[in-house]
């Protein structure tokens, strides 16, 4: 599952909530807060990183040592939830 | 520290050209209480104030809030601060045009109700020929790239449509489907005796709710609004009083939740005499229920009241006549048996040998006659 590609799903808005000091998911009639880490996973979840890709820029970027499994822990919970999709490959859109 | 609200409901407007009976919305809408809509000024206004408190979902609701001609301009304010827009609407001729100019504006995410799954009795329930403007607004918001929520509202007359409705929503791919059972408040609770459901209907229904989640599965999220006069518990409404939520009514009126206008022991500020600030930390209506000081036995002392928070406040006022009650909804609750005897006259009145109960249609002449009975 690390070559799939995750995107957030167009219904979801990552968004920084100013009132809270926090990032926020939103979605149709709910909302996540997010953990600095969480936020950042999603911000690397950009249609061409595949989960091992964003697990290896979060790691370059913190040097936290083998976080993959955290990375596509964090991903299918939100993937359960209908905010994240995932590819088979990177979209050339993207 | 108190919380601050997440949620806004903008009821935009009173007016709406359906008569479903069992609208959230108060019985005397059409009289003097509700006159004079707040202006585009004035809401754009009241979504600054929202952003800044912490709000960040904001519903856009009415009556029918796409009877607003200045709907766009509120979607855009609303887009540029950066709150998650959701339009609920009967659909009733909202065209394609109109749904894109939203989709431009930025909104986010559209619910449509639908009153069941077939165009006789969805139009014989809303009181209005609707079915075919919902249906083509399905498509078009789909064919938009909008998120989708199918809202059906459940009662005596449809329950039995369940699996149909989910169909219904399953074949226009959105992405949800609200099966709400009735909540008794406003016009709800006027129609009460012909809208309560059977317990047998329930569980009929329960069990295809139960069959259909476990087929779908992410592919469309089914919610289960309980019916809560057949619960041992209630619902932990709004997410406790005055913690996340607020709504507001076409007039300005500030509410804790939808219904909370009718508890008459309150006093409600308005945005056109004061901020929601103002309203959110020092009005009464907002302060009198928050936390659980308030709570009289049997919650003061269960290990339920933070999951629940004492239940509805509303419903404690519009059933046993005090909203510093239990919520009689409750097991444990002095005046539960208020709520069997409901049942009891729902069960009798749904015999197969009775006539269909009649219900009074939400429309205005109507709201006239029950605002000057007080």
């Amino acid at each position: 599952m690390t070559g799939a590609v995750p995107r957030l799903h167009p219904k979801a808005r990552l968004q920084w909530d100013e009132v809270r000091h926090r990032d926020v998911l939103l979605y149709p009639e709910g909302l996540l807060a997010l953990n600095p880490t969480g936020a950042e996973i999603l911000r690397l979840c950009d249609g061409r990183r595949s989960v091992a890709a964003v697990a290896q820029a979060l790691d370059e970027r913190y040097g936290a040592a083998a976080v993959a499994p955290d990375v596509t822990a964090f991903l299918d919970a939100l993937a359960a939830k209908g905010l994240v999709q995932f590819a088979a490959s990177p979209d050339p859109a993207a | 520290m108190v919380a601050k609200p997440l949620w806004l409901l903008a009821e935009l407007t009173y007016k709406c050209p359906l008569q479903c009976p069992y609208c959230s919305n108060p019985t005397d809408f059409a009289g003097p209480r509700f006159q004079g809509e707040l202006t585009t000024e004035e809401w754009s206004r009241v979504f600054r104030e929202a952003k800044a408190l912490g709000v960040l979902q904001l519903g856009l609701s009415g009556g029918e809030p796409t009877l607003r001609p200045d709907l766009e301009t509120l979607v855009a304010t609303a887009h540029e601060l950066g709150l998650y827009t959701s339009l609920i609407t009967s659909a009733y001729r909202l065209s394609r045009a109109r749904l894109a100019a939203l989709r431009r504006a930025g909104l986010d995410h559209v619910q449509i109700s639908v009153q069941a799954a077939e165009a006789d009795l969805s139009d014989a329930i809303a009181g209005t020929a609707a079915y075919r403007d919902k249906i083509a607004a399905y498509h078009a918001t789909r064919e938009l790239g909008f998120p989708l929520t199918v809202n059906a509202v459940l009662h005596r007359r449809n329950l039995h449509q369940v699996e149909a409705l989910i169909g219904l929503a399953e074949s226009l791919g959105a992405e949800r489907i609200e099966l709400a059972n009735t909540q008794f408040y406003g016009w709800a609770l006027h129609n009460r005796d012909a809208l309560m459901p059977t317990r047998a209907q329930l569980d009929e229904a329960w069990r295809v709710v139960e069959r259909e989640r476990a087929r779908l599965g992410t592919k469309l999220e089914i919610v289960w609004v309980l019916p809560d006069y057949y619960e041992r518990y209630p619902k932990p409404c709004m997410g406790g009083w005055g913690r996340a939520y607020m709504t507001v009514t076409p007039a300005g009126e500030v509410w804790p939740c939808h219904a909370a206008g009718r508890i008459t022991t309150l006093r409600f500020a308005s945005v056109r005499e004061r901020s929601l600030d103002w309203i959110w930390h020092e009005s009464e209506a907002f302060t009198r229920f928050r936390g659980d000081a308030w709570m009289p036995e049997p919650c003061r002392s269960c290990p339920r009241k933070a999951q629940d928070f004492g239940g509805c406040r509303c419903q404690a006022f519009l059933v046993a006549g005090d909203a510093a009650l239990t919520d009689p909804v409750c097991s444990l609750a002095p005046h539960r048996p208020l709520i069997d005897a409901a049942i009891a006259a729902a069960e009798r009145a749904a015999a197969p040998e009775q006539p269909a109960a009649a219900w009074t249609y939400r429309a205005a002449r109507a709201s006239r006659s029950l605002a000057a009975q007080g």
